[in-house]
């Protein structure tokens, strides 16, 4: 791909990160504009602000490469991680702003009164928080890689190097306006080179055969194999080859492959025609993206899916940069209204992706052979369009996804930095949220070094899982069920999530590969969220004599509006106290 | 190949993590000490160390006076401090936890305290049971008293007369008091902080009722608008500050309050007050003790202006600093000499009328710490710089609510 803009057009965007975080939008008011600069932050800025942050690598490419991949069953992926926010707001989001916990381990000690609950939610946040940084900085240097052909750390180096800078240096001052930007930048930078796809598209004659199993080239296409790969062949193919395939070395040959699997070496180029079907690398033995989940999914879809819809709903709440963006609201109404915000935008956004993924398996088939599926969002105006106006559409693109590693690895280090400073650091002070700022980065670099395997939208999902079975029970069970009790939150925190973060790293490992027990460990959801809804109730009423006695008043400042609050509560505690007896 | 191999190692990392996690705060939590035992000379020593241990766990929960659960937690320890076969703590009406063997006495032995109860001396007694081979026949009750005043009672029950038991109950009897003592005692300390809080609560100052009024009155011929505009400036203001409920607000209150404050202010001084602000809107909803920033706000207004004639400039700014808001007040002043400034903060000179820095100093210190009291920087004639750090979240403290127990 032409570099000519890319480059300059990502390097603006980390600039003008950089220049916004350290500085900040120095707007001096005079006192005749009190009023104006002590005005809260309204729902829309903030929907827009949070969705900036949560729109990550795997909303920008990861969808798009995984229904290019896999078809339109993907489409669960952008349903779950919108449904989320519904879910949040018919049971977290009003009542968790007027618990005035600004983390999620402060709300676990705002519920429970219980320091252990607290540095337990604390580890789960920094738990999570390294899971959903993984794919960020993973889906960094696959961009790079893409744009300049660069080292696949680099991109992932270049991310870690100006959060760290830019969060140490002071936080991200003005955040609000900066993750605001973010989201219409992202929008902007999908829904217009989109259009004018979609319009090449309609000049190519519109063809509709998009999800007709298997994706065939439209035109002859050269496929250079950068890493060893088994393919699966269902039929037998006919292509050119000049490279090694099955320990064979082919020099321009045409050759005929029988049904089967076939090992192509690296550096293997593979020269399809027009017409022949594409065939797709053997998910169990590829070591690129796009691979080990969807084995699972292939033998069990129905479970997968499920796993998939339970994790995306129900982690979203449980998500540390999320829930930190609901304290800015002034109130538990305006929480509730920035949620129902935060669905529009996001489900706007969300319709663009799939337009992409459906495109590429139309016009980069090949993609899916590579293994480089997650790139299907950069290389398709290139490929569709081309000339200057593809490498400009190509270049805003690009500009967007780093955007999106941008704002949410930004937000992720803040609310893991934070939580490392307060709860796991010895003492306090700025010098030690910088040492929590480059310990939050420094973790998920290393790993992203180590595991290379997972497509940054499945990699997404895990994390999901792990929130969805330690937080989701916490917040549910902690707004809505009185008889909660620490030693029961605490249990099921660890039951669920810890048996969820195992079953993850299990899956990162690559063990077992497949089978049933694989499609149990890739999507946990499914079997470790009631786990820890069971065992939180099951432990919380085998331990009656611990309930908080505070836990009467707590609940009715969850639950009564802030204007009924504020004299009157305590009457009411009294009258909730009462009518326990 | 590599990249399995590599995978499996990161697997194998990211799954060791939590269990190393999870080792480090057991080893913690487990690492009492109780292994240095092995350590200790004779028997009769190692006798003495295991009753203090036991002493030392059964104290904790008493600490938080005498309630079903406390009595719960510590009855266990008081057992195995005794050596007996039953024991159980009463309030003036019911059993609050029996440890040990026997507790169909229960009934029998709340009708027989009255007695103790009622004197607060202690006694023994045989204890009637239709059961052939009931463990216990026979128990003595040691009062536990606060202050002369009779609490409950300590019951040991035995299966037969001991002069040993009898002294021992009333020893244990008596430490349990002891802790009790203390127990109140800290609940004493508790009040006396909040009375103390509440006495600190700011109120405003007189001198600036009287300016306000005469501010608002040279206006009332001349401008009669502007007149209007500021007594009802003054009557929110007044309204913020005397208002009742809560000890806390949000930092959009408080600022609203400093706006009506600076606009009357500001009619007094015209030209020569200017000031800027600079507000995160993300800190707005922080909360924090109610009037804690009016005062530094006058302070920095009468340093400002103290002694000169021309303009002085006041800048306020309210950071967002991930968990933490960091509300600066700046003035380019006369400054003040630290040592005098100290002095004030230790309360030991008071500063020449209005409520001080000290004030605000002691609440932020009383509800957020000792680590989170004001900064000051300043000099004889270069302005001041107050700094305040106020955490978005701490346990207690939220506009509603009154002041967080310690």
């Amino acid at each position: 791909m032409n570099d000519t803009y890319a480059v300059p057009a990502v390097a603006l965007v980390v600039v003008a990160t950089v220049f916004v975080g350290a500085f900040g939008l120095r707007i001096s008011r005079t006192t005749s504009d009190f009023y104006v600069a002590s005005r809260t932050v309204g729902p829309r800025l903030n929907a827009a602000a949070i969705s900036g942050e949560y729109l990550s690598a795997a909303s920008f490419l990861g969808i798009a490469g995984l229904v290019l991949v896999q078809g339109p069953d993907m489409l669960w992926y952008p349903v779950g991680y919108t449904a989320g926010y519904l879910v949040l707001l018919l049971f977290v989001a009003a009542p968790l702003r007027r618990s005035g916990a600004y983390t999620l381990p402060d709300f676990a000690e705002a519920r429970l009164a219980s320091k252990t609950v607290r540095r337990l939610a604390g580890a789960f946040v920094v738990g999570v928080g390294w899971l959903y940084l993984l794919p960020q900085l993973q889906g960094a240097g696959l961009t790079l890689n893409v744009l300049t052909d660069a080292p696949e750390w680099l991109g992932g180096v270049i991310v870690a190097v100006v959060v760290c800078a830019t969060v140490a240096a002071g936080g991200m001052r003005s955040i609000t306006f900066v993750q605001a930007f973010q989201y219409w930048l992202k929008l902007t930078a999908l829904l217009v080179p989109a259009l004018f796809l979609v319009l090449a598209w309609q000049g190519d004659g519109g063809p509709r055969h998009a999800f007709d199993e298997p994706a065939e080239f439209r035109e002859q296409r050269v496929v250079r194999v950068d890493e060893t790969v088994d393919l699966k062949l269902a039929s037998p193919l006919t292509v050119t080859v000049s490279g090694t395939i099955d320990g064979r070395r082919h020099d321009d040959r045409r050759i005929d492959l029988p049904v089967g699997t076939h090992r192509i070496d690296r550096g293997t180029r593979l020269t399809f025609t027009k017409g022949d079907t594409v065939p797709v690398a053997d998910r169990a033995t590829n070591g690129g993206m796009s691979t080990s989940l969807a084995a699972g999914r292939e033998e069990r879809p129905l479970y997968a899916t499920y796993g998939l819809i339970l994790a995306t709903f129900l982690g979203t709440m449980g998500l540390p940069h999320v829930v930190v963006r609901f304290y800015t609201s002034p109130h538990g109404v305006a929480a509730r209204r920035t949620t129902v915000v935060v669905l529009g935008l996001i489900g706007a956004f969300y319709l663009l992706p799939p337009v992409y993924g459906a495109l590429g398996r139309l016009y980069a088939p090949d993609l899916a052979l590579t293994g480089d599926a997650d790139a299907a969002v950069l290389l398709l105006p290139d490929r569709m369009i081309g000339g200057l106006g593809g490498d400009l559409l190509g270049a805003l693109v690009a500009g967007g996804a780093f955007a999106a590693f941008l704002s949410t690895a930004s937000g992720l280090t803040m609310a893991v930095a934070g939580v490392l400073t307060q709860d796991v650091l010895p003492a306090r002070g700025v010098r030690h949220f910088r040492l929590g700022t480059v310990l939050a980065m420094a973790v998920p670099l290393a790993a992203s070094g180590l595991v290379g395997g997972l497509p940054v939208a499945d990699a997404v999902g895990l994390a999901f899982a792990v929130s969805a079975s330690s937080f989701c029970p916490l917040l549910v069970l902690g707004i809505w069920w009185r008889r909660l009790t620490p030693p029961g939150a605490a249990a099921g925190m660890l039951v669920g999530g810890g048996s969820a973060l195992l079953a993850v790293a299990a899956t990162m490992a690559g063990y077992p590969g497949t089978g049933t027990l694989h499609a149990l460990l890739a999507w946990p959801a499914l079997w470790s969220v009631p786990l820890a809804f069971l065992t939180m109730v099951l432990v919380s009423l085998a331990t009656p004599g611990k309930v908080p006695a505070e836990t009467p008043a707590i609940l009715a400042r969850f639950h009564l509006p802030e204007e009924l609050v504020g004299g009157r509560t305590r009457a009411a505690t009294k009258e909730i106290e009462l009518w326990r007896r | 190949m590599s990249g399995e191999v590599s995978g499996f190692l990161a697997g194998v990392f990211v799954a060791v993590l939590p269990l190393l996690a999870a080792g480090f705060w057991l080893g913690r939590r487990t690492a009492r000490p109780r292994n240095s035992l092995g350590g200790l000379g004779t028997p009769v020593e190692h006798a003495t160390f295991q009753t203090l241990h036991t002493a030392t766990l059964a104290a904790p929960p008493l600490r938080a006076g005498l309630t079903e659960e406390t009595a719960r937690r510590s009855a266990k320890r008081l057992r195995t401090l005794l050596g007996t076969d039953a024991l159980c703590l009463t309030d003036h009406e019911s059993v609050l936890a029996w440890e040990g063997v026997g507790e169909h006495h229960r009934a029998e032995i709340m009708e027989r305290l009255g007695g103790p109860l009622e004197t607060g001396r202690g006694e023994a007694f045989r204890l009637t049971c239709d059961i052939i081979d009931c463990p216990v026949r026979w128990a003595v009750v040691a009062p536990l008293t606060v202050d002369d005043r009779v609490h409950g009672a300590l019951v040991a029950c035995a299966p037969r007369e001991s002069a040993v038991l009898v002294r021992a109950a009333g020893e244990v009897a008596r430490w349990v008091s002891v802790q009790l003592e203390l127990a109140d005692l800290d609940q004493s300390r508790t009040r006396l902080i909040e009375a103390e809080i509440k006495a600190l609560r700011a109120q405003i100052s007189p001198h600036f009722i009287f300016n306000s009024l005469a501010v608002i009155a040279s206006f009332v011929r001349t401008d009669p608008e502007r007149a209007r505009e500021l007594l009802l400036e003054f009557a929110d203001f007044t309204r913020y500050s005397f208002r009742r409920h809560g000890d806390f607000t949000t930092l959009a209150d408080e600022l609203h309050a400093i706006d009506h404050y600076l606009a009357l202010v500001r009619a007094r001084f015209g030209d020569r007050l200017s000031v800027t602000l600079q507000i995160a809107p993300e800190v707005l909803p922080v909360t924090l003790p109610f009037l804690c920033l009016q005062p530094l706000v006058e302070n920095a207004v009468k340093h400002g202006l103290e002694g000169r004639t021309d303009k002085s400039h006041i800048s306020i700014t309210a950071q967002d600093a991930g968990a933490e808001a960091l509300v600066v007040i700046e003035d380019d002043g006369v400054g003040m000499e630290p040592e005098v400034l100290r002095r004030i903060l230790a309360g030991e000179s008071s500063p020449s009328g209005g409520i001080g820095l000290s004030n605000v100093d002691e609440r932020l210190r009383q509800v957020y710490g000792d680590d989170r009291g004001l900064v000051i920087e300043t000099a004889v004639g270069a302005g001041m710089k107050i700094t305040a750090r106020l955490p978005k979240y701490q346990p207690g403290v939220h506009p509603d609510g009154g002041i967080p127990r310690a």
